[in-house]
Parts: C-alpha cells; sequence; structure tokens
C-alpha cells in the first residue's frame, strides 16, 4: 500500500472507514491517561497548581507548527506530485491547525494572567504564534473565497509553502524584537530540564494530542470527499435540469411554428 | 538581456503615464501620514518619537495598495499571456516586472521621506535614517508582495484579501526597518545590526518572491 494507491478516493474512503475507530479508541484512551496523570502531577513549588495548564498548552502550541508543516508537504503534494488527496489534506488540516493555534493561545494567555500578571503580553513567541494564527485564517478566507477547488488550491499551495519559509524568519525576527516568554525547555541541547514527573504525563498528552489531529483531520479529509461529491452531483442535475429545460423551450418553439404553418 | 531591460523600461513607462497609478502612492503616503496627527494629536514630542513607526507603515501600506496592480493591467489586456509563453523564464520576467515597479512606484516614496519627515518634526539624522532603511527595505515588500499580486490576478480577486495574505508576511520588514530607524534615534542598539538584517531580508524576498509568484502565475492561468 503506497501513498499513490490512495489517489483513489474510494479506496481512501473504505481504509479511513476501518482505520477510524480504532484511531478515535486510541485517542480517547491516550487522553484519559495524560489527563489522569495531569490531574494527580506534583504541584510545581513556584507556580502551585496552575502548572497543570502546561500539560494542555503545551501539546497545543506544539501541534499548531506540526500541522503548518503537514499543510506543506501537502501542498508540495498539490504542487509536484499532483496528488489528487493532497488539497484535501490541506484544506482540511488548515481549520484543525487554526483551532489548535486558538487553543494555545488562550491557555496561554490565561496561564500568563497568574504567572506573568497579564493576559497578553507583546513577546516574541505570544506574537510569533498570534501571526501564524493569522495566517491559518488567511488561508481559510482565501479557500473560501474561490469557488474553484482546484484553482483555490494551486494558489494556498503557494501560500502555505511561502508561509513554510516565513514563519522561521517572523519567529527569529520576534525573537530579537522583544521576549518574556521562557525558553525552550524540553527539547533543547542536553535534554529537557523538566523533571520526569512532569515530562511523562506531557509526553502522554502531546501524542495523545497528535493522535487527535490525525484522527480530525482523517475525519475532515472524509467530509471534504464527500462534500465533493455531492456538489459534483449537484452541479450534474443543475446543467441536467437546466439542458431538459432547454429542450422543452426548443420543442414548445417547434410546435408554435408548426402551429402558425 | 535586451529582452530584461525592454521589459523594465516598458513597464516604468506605462506606471508613469496617464492611467498608471504609480505616484498615487506617493500621495496616498502623503494623505496616510497627515492623517496621524489628527489621531495622536498635534503634540510634536510624541510625533517626533512616532515619527520612524508611521512613516514605516505609511510605506508599507502604500506598496501594498499600488502591487494590486502589478499583474491585473497586463492580465487584462492580455500582454500577461504573452510574457508567460515568451522564451525569458517567468521566474525572470516575474523579477524584471517586481523591480520596475519598484522603480516607479517604491523609490518616489522614499523621495517624498524627507518632507514627510519635515511634518513628523523628525531631524536631519532621523529622516536620513528612516530614508536608508525604507531604500533597503522597500524592496522585500515589492517583492514579498508580487506573491499577492500574483495570486489576485490568478483568483480573479484581489483588494482586502490580499492585504490579509501579504501583510503578516511583511512584519520581519516592519520590525527591522522600525528598529534601525529608532536605533539612530534613540537606541541602545546599533544601527548596523537591524540594518543588516534588513538587508539580507530584501536579499531572501528576492530569491523566493519571483519563484513563488511565476509558480502561481504557472499553475493559475489558463
Amino acid at each position: 500500500m503506497t501513498l499513490i494507491d490512495l489517489a483513489n478516493p474510494t479506496r481512501f474512503l473504505a481504509l479511513t472507514a476501518r482505520v477510524l475507530p480504532w484511531l478515535a479508541a486510541a485517542t480517547v484512551i491516550l487522553l484519559a491517561i495524560g489527563l489522569y496523570q495531569s490531574a494527580y502531577a506534583p504541584d510545581d513549588y513556584q507556580q502551585g497548581a496552575t502548572v497543570k495548564i502546561m500539560f494542555i498548552h503545551v501539546p497545543n502550541a506544539w501541534l499548531s507548527m506540526f500541522v503548518w508543516g503537514v499543510m506543506s508537504i501537502a501542498s508540495l503534494g498539490t504542487l509536484v506530485w499532483r496528488h489528487p488527496l493532497a488539497d484535501v489534506a490541506a484544506k482540511a488540516a488548515a481549520p484543525i491547525g487554526a483551532s489548535f493555534t486558538f487553543l494555545a493561545l488562550l491557555t496561554g494567555s490565561l496561564w500568563g494572567r497568574p504567572m506573568w500578571g497579564t493576559y497578553w503580553e507583546w513577546d516574541a513567541r505570544l506574537t510569533s504564534v498570534l501571526i501564524l494564527f493569522l495566517m491559518y485564517l488567511g488561508l481559510m478566507a482565501l479557500w473560501r473565497a474561490v469557488d474553484d477547488p482546484s484553482r483555490a488550491a494551486r494558489a494556498a499551495a503557494v501560500l502555505t509553502l511561502v508561509g513554510a519559509i516565513n514563519l522561521p524568519i517572523i519567529k527569529f525576527s520576534v525573537d530579537w524584537w522583544n521576549t518574556l516568554h521562557q525558553p525552550a525547555s524540553v527539547m533543547r541541547m542536553g535534554g529537557s530540564t523538566l523533571d520526569k514527573s512532569f515530562l511523562i504525563p506531557l509526553l502522554v498528552m502531546a501524542i495523545a494530542f497528535t493522535l487527535l489531529f490525525v484522527t480530525l483531520h482523517l475525519a475532515a479529509m472524509r467530509n471534504e470527499i464527500l462534500r465533493r461529491r455531492v456538489r459534483s452531483l449537484q452541479m450534474m442535475q443543475a446543467s441536467r435540469v437546466a439542458f431538459s429545460s432547454e429542450l422543452g423551450t426548443g420543442s414548445h418553439q417547434e410546435n408554435a411554428s408548426k402551429g402558425a404553418a | 538581456m535586451t529582452a530584461l531591460s525592454a521589459l523594465i523600461l516598458r513597464d516604468i513607462r506605462i506606471a508613469l503615464r496617464v492611467g498608471g497609478g504609480a505616484l498615487i502612492g506617493v500621495l496616498f503616503f502623503l494623505t496616510v501620514v497627515v492623517l496621524m496627527p489628527f489621531a495622536v494629536g498635534p503634540d510634536l514630542a510624541l510625533l517626533s518619537r512616532l515619527g520612524p513607526a508611521i512613516l514605516w507603515l505609511g510605506a508599507l501600506l502604500a506598496s501594498l495598495l499600488t502591487l494590486d496592480r502589478l499583474f491585473m493591467a497586463d492580465h487584462e489586456d492580455g500582454s500577461l499571456d504573452l510574457i508567460t509563453m515568451g522564451r525569458m523564464p517567468l521566474e525572470l520576467a516575474c523579477a524584471a516586472k517586481a523591480l520596475a515597479h519598484w522603480l516607479a512606484a517604491g523609490l518616489p516614496l522614499i523621495v517624498a521621506t524627507p518632507l514627510l519627515g519635515l511634518l513628523l518634526n523628525l531631524d536631519m539624522v532621523a529622516t536620513g535614517a528612516v530614508a536608508l532603511t525604507l531604500l533597503a527595505g522597500t524592496p522585500a515588500l515589492t517583492f514579498t508582495g508580487m506573491i499577492g499580486a500574483a495570486l489576485a490576478v490568478t483568483l480573479h480577486r484581489g483588494g482586502l484579501l490580499m492585504a490579509v495574505l501579504v501583510l503578516p508576511l511583511s512584519i520581519p520588514v516592519l520590525i527591522f526597518g522600525v528598529a534601525a530607524s529608532q536605533a539612530v534615534i534613540v537606541g541602545p542598539m546599533t544601527f548596523g545590526a537591524p540594518f543588516s538584517i534588513l538587508c539580507a531580508l530584501s536579499l531572501v524576498s528576492f530569491v523566493i518572491g519571483p519563484f513563488a509568484a511565476a509558480a502561481s502565475l504557472r499553475h493559475g492561468l489558463d
């Protein structure tokens, strides 16, 4: 089973119909374990119980960038390999990525209020995630602005790839500009600075959120394929109605001319 | 090479003639800057502190609004199809069009900067710094905005959508442009570091812009 076999939407629908329940079950189980572990993780000596926001906040923030990566690969699929499902994947991922980004901003802001004393600060990390959110919204607006899906797909693919190049630039430029957010503490040179009692629940939650994304993404792709089928059926029906009414008026005129003769 | 220079000359000539609309950008720039004192109050000290930011925002919006027509006019009269089918690589043609657009619409903004700096109570050094950063930064705005212009012509839809798509991409240019000008006026920072990053952003956009614009034209026109 290679990627090219999935080019057939029917085969893709059949495969995902079999895989999705298992994925959903795995997501639910891992989320339950992760939430249980995070609820029973010890309080931080400085931050108290608010540290538990981290178990929601950090996976959301990771996924906000991961989803743009998935969309970039899908865009390469659209532009380079012309894979028929690539633009479906890119389109379905955008709203999910936007939601993860929004949740990262929201939980970060709720965490910032007790810790930094403010809901919002024009800090480097916050600002670059906000710009990422704006770019997601722009992409969704682009998808909605054009009614021909294949035309919209190519435009969105170019924009996604340009965004993928530009996101690191934005990130470093705002890093230079102003900063308050703590530096990376899990994935960094010389190992994690996080204690095991925090690290394990965090990793479980990260895997659970990734599975959640995969599940939602596959389901959204199914919906998109079905939506396109409905659209083409509706258009066929509309053209059939238009065609038959044209025939009807034609024969009517013919009868009229016959009557006149 | 002759085809390249012919394309640049043609674009500049069209932009400067009646109906070209390159100089409207300067008028828009002037209007935005004049609006600012009405919004923040005619406080000269405050205006001179905000001056570089106002000038940069005005230049950003002016260059964005004039970019809308970069490919649209050529698409309407069919010459864009000739350019796409011609022997010159489309990437090179896009770069030539963007360069011509910058010469016709971007340079006048920089020439107008000293006058506008006078209105905002900026001294000679500050005005010079803003003009220099604009000279280094506006090419980046033109070349990244060109991607939006190419998308606009393939989607038959410009205006607000393109602004929403392109403005987030221009944030780094804005940050380093304003940072370099502020460094001269108040800053503890040196002028050199943000200014060289601004130049680097322009150079990067020379590479990315033409390729992305050519890709979206090639895939989008039919």
